[in-house]
């Protein structure tokens, strides 16, 4: 599938619109496009006024929490003494999402100028960008936007003339997906074993390196330069069916789908247009089983529930699953869901960091019970087995990693409990219509 | 990272690869590789945070981190060996033997998975002769691994080959891929 695609007319870019054009990548092409604009106004404006039209926005959190942003901006005092820290998690490993891959490798400009906004609306002279080590080219096109950044006085100690100091760095991952949470990042950064912290006490009091620190993600940070420019109420008005969800979101489209890619669409757009109209519907000769809509930690969607969603945050809890991170994995009818579901249990056991006992034992023996499953020697008190252990890993963590296993498995059973059951009373899967190659 | 319970879930069998072959160890950080450095104990507050990418220098100078790679890095950042090696055992992209001239990565997890990630890794084993996962040919130019999701799902199959990052990788792709790799 080419890639990038043109945008569908019911899409609204506005941080995808220059995907796909190489010279949006160069500090002159971006500026070409209107880009350090918002910065230049955000330095002349006082850090709260920015906090205030950010709250006003109603911009919330794009990395999986949704938490509103302007309100985590205003948990850091001003005036407290310390040295604040923001930090960019740009360690998109969630399985089904790779959106902050498209705006890195596309846009890092961007990213540069929402991190000095954001480093500045919270009183921070540092920002850390930390990118997973696998995302060579975005780290290649980050490394090269913050060196040209610096070159041309815009980020530095005296950013675009200023008189305020913003460094933004580029911190390179090694290859571990809980680094993604945001207290095993911090540990990362600070040259530690990316095992999670316990909260309290939280970022905004002591992050990284101990001192007061905001973490956001890389689609949030880069949502804020067009809002400073277009106003809060540009962005509020962006929302088609709950006001508690406003502006647009990327989605990231992967599995048995006709056109996968990165989409941006308005908070609240229908899902089933989205899946049937945008993405194209399923491959030829096939139907849509199952959706997975905000990357591997989110409830497994049936269709019907899909088909209803209205794609927002309270929409996809009202829809059997969550918004989480945008990553919408399709899974059709050719597709057996005990492999899917075993494969999932199987990367949260790869990347359980093993501090939690409920979270390194229960990972590896949920996919110890599913693979038995899959491969036709799972036995009938098996189910409530993974059940079972699925409470056992829920709400009882360091993390949510743990949770993030077992809900996979445990909204699979509940939603396919039939096919299940096939495998264990001896019965080969068969995809409902002949696969195609 | 996990200890290894799920059977195969964990670390590939290295036993082939040789590191007496690799000789002894040169220091790398000397020169403008030590300048670097110095410059990126800039960035940090302190020097325990240039822990990773001095890591990174170590296995882009070497090809791998080895222990006494561990132990420069180690005597430079203040910080004790067994410490360093803590941190590098978390990480999975750390080499900690030689590997392939090609590392293959691979990915299989779910979203790949239903779009034929498997049979991209059949073919890759098979065309590189390296007879199963994580060993490396006999030839050492390939060593092949799966990984866990590589983030790039709507181009399924991605494969990363050292640093290059290739989507849409299918088996028919495969021998094309090889025979371009100088």
């Amino acid at each position: 599938m080419g890639y990038p695609h043109h945008p569908n007319p019911r899409e609204t870019t506005v941080l995808s619109k220059h995907f796909g054009e190489a010279d949006a990548r160069t500090l002159d092409g971006w500026k070409k496009r209107g880009g350090y604009k918002a910065l230049e106004k955000a330095l002349g404006m006082q850090p709260a006024e920015i906090v205030n039209i950010v709250k006003e926005s109603g911009l919330r959190g794009r990395g999986g929490a949704g938490f509103p942003t302007g309100m985590k901006w205003s948990f850091m005092k001003p005036g407290d003494g310390k040295p604040h820290y923001l930090c960019c998690n740009a360690d998109e490993s969630e399985p089904g999402t790779f959106k902050d891959r498209e705006l890195m490798r596309w846009t890092p400009h961007a990213l540069v100028e929402g991190c000095a906004i954001g480093a500045y609306a919270i009183g921070a002279e540092t920002a850390y960008v930390y990118i997973r080590g696998e995302f060579t080219e975005p780290l290649h096109w980050m490394e090269q936007a913050v060196k040209e950044a610096y070159a041309a006085g815009i980020i530095g100690k005296n950013a675009m003339g200023s008189g305020k100091r913003i460094d933004v760095h580029v911190h390179k991952g090694a290859g571990a997906y809980i680094c993604g949470e945001e207290t095993a990042l911090m540990e990362s950064l600070e040259g530690r074993r990316g095992n999670p912290r316990i909260k309290p006490p939280f970022p905004a009091v002591s992050g990284v390196f101990g001192m007061p620190t905001t973490i956001n993600n890389v689609e949030t940070l880069i949502a804020a330069a067009p809002i400073l420019m277009n106003g809060a109420d540009w962005y509020k008005k962006m929302s088609l069916s709950n006001p508690k969800s406003t502006g647009t979101k990327l989605f990231s489209v992967c599995g048995n789908v006709q056109r996968p890619g990165t989409y941006e669409v308005v908070m609240g757009f229908p899902f089933k247009e989205f899946l049937y109209d945008l993405c194209g519907g399923p491959l030829h000769g096939r139907k849509f089983k199952a959706v997975i809509p905000g990357g591997a930690s989110v409830p497994i969607q049936t269709m019907d529930e899909a088909e209803g969603t209205l794609m927002d945050y309270e929409g996809f809890v009202a829809g059997g699953s969550m918004l989480g991170s945008g990553g919408v994995i399709v899974i059709d009818d050719a597709q057996p869901m005990v492999t899917v579901i075993a494969r999932l249990a199987r990367f949260f056991a790869h990347e359980s960091c093993g501090q939690c006992t409920q979270c390194r034992e229960g990972t590896a023996w949920t996919t110890k019970i599913l693979e038995r499953i899959r491969d036709g020697e799972g036995t009938v008190e098996d189910l409530d087995t993974l059940l079972d252990i699925g409470e056992q890993m829920t709400g009882k963590t360091i993390c949510v990693l743990s949770d993030s296993c077992a809900v996979p498995v445990i909204s699979g059973i509940k939603k396919f409990r039939g096919e299940f059951e096939a495998l264990i009373q001896g019965r080969r899967f068969h995809p409902v219509t002949a696969a195609v190659a | 990272m996990t200890p290894d319970l799920v059977g195969d879930l964990e670390s590939p069998d290295y036993a082939s690869h040789d590191r007496a072959a690799h000789g002894p160890y040169t220091p790398v950080f000397t020169g403008d590789v030590k300048r670097e450095l110095d410059e990126l104990l800039t960035h940090y507050p302190t020097k325990m945070a240039a822990l990773l990418p001095a890591l990174w220098i170590v296995q882009r100078v070497h090809g791998w981190v080895s222990e006494e790679g561990m132990a420069e890095v180690a005597g430079l950042l203040e910080l004790t060996p067994a410490y360093v090696k803590g941190v590098v055992t978390f990480y999975t992209m750390y080499h900690q033997h030689p590997v392939g001239k090609y590392f293959i990565q691979v990915c299989t997890t779910s979203p790949c998975g239903i779009c034929g990630a498997e049979d991209v890794v059949k073919a890759l084993v098979r065309d590189t002769n390296t007879g199963e996962l994580g060993l490396t040919s006999p030839d050492g130019r390939f060593t092949v691994i799966e990984v866990e999701c590589l983030g790039a799902c709507g181009f399924a199959t991605p494969v990363m080959v050292n640093e290059e990052f290739i989507e849409s990788m299918t088996p028919d792709k495969v021998p094309e891929l090889l025979a371009r790799l100088p």
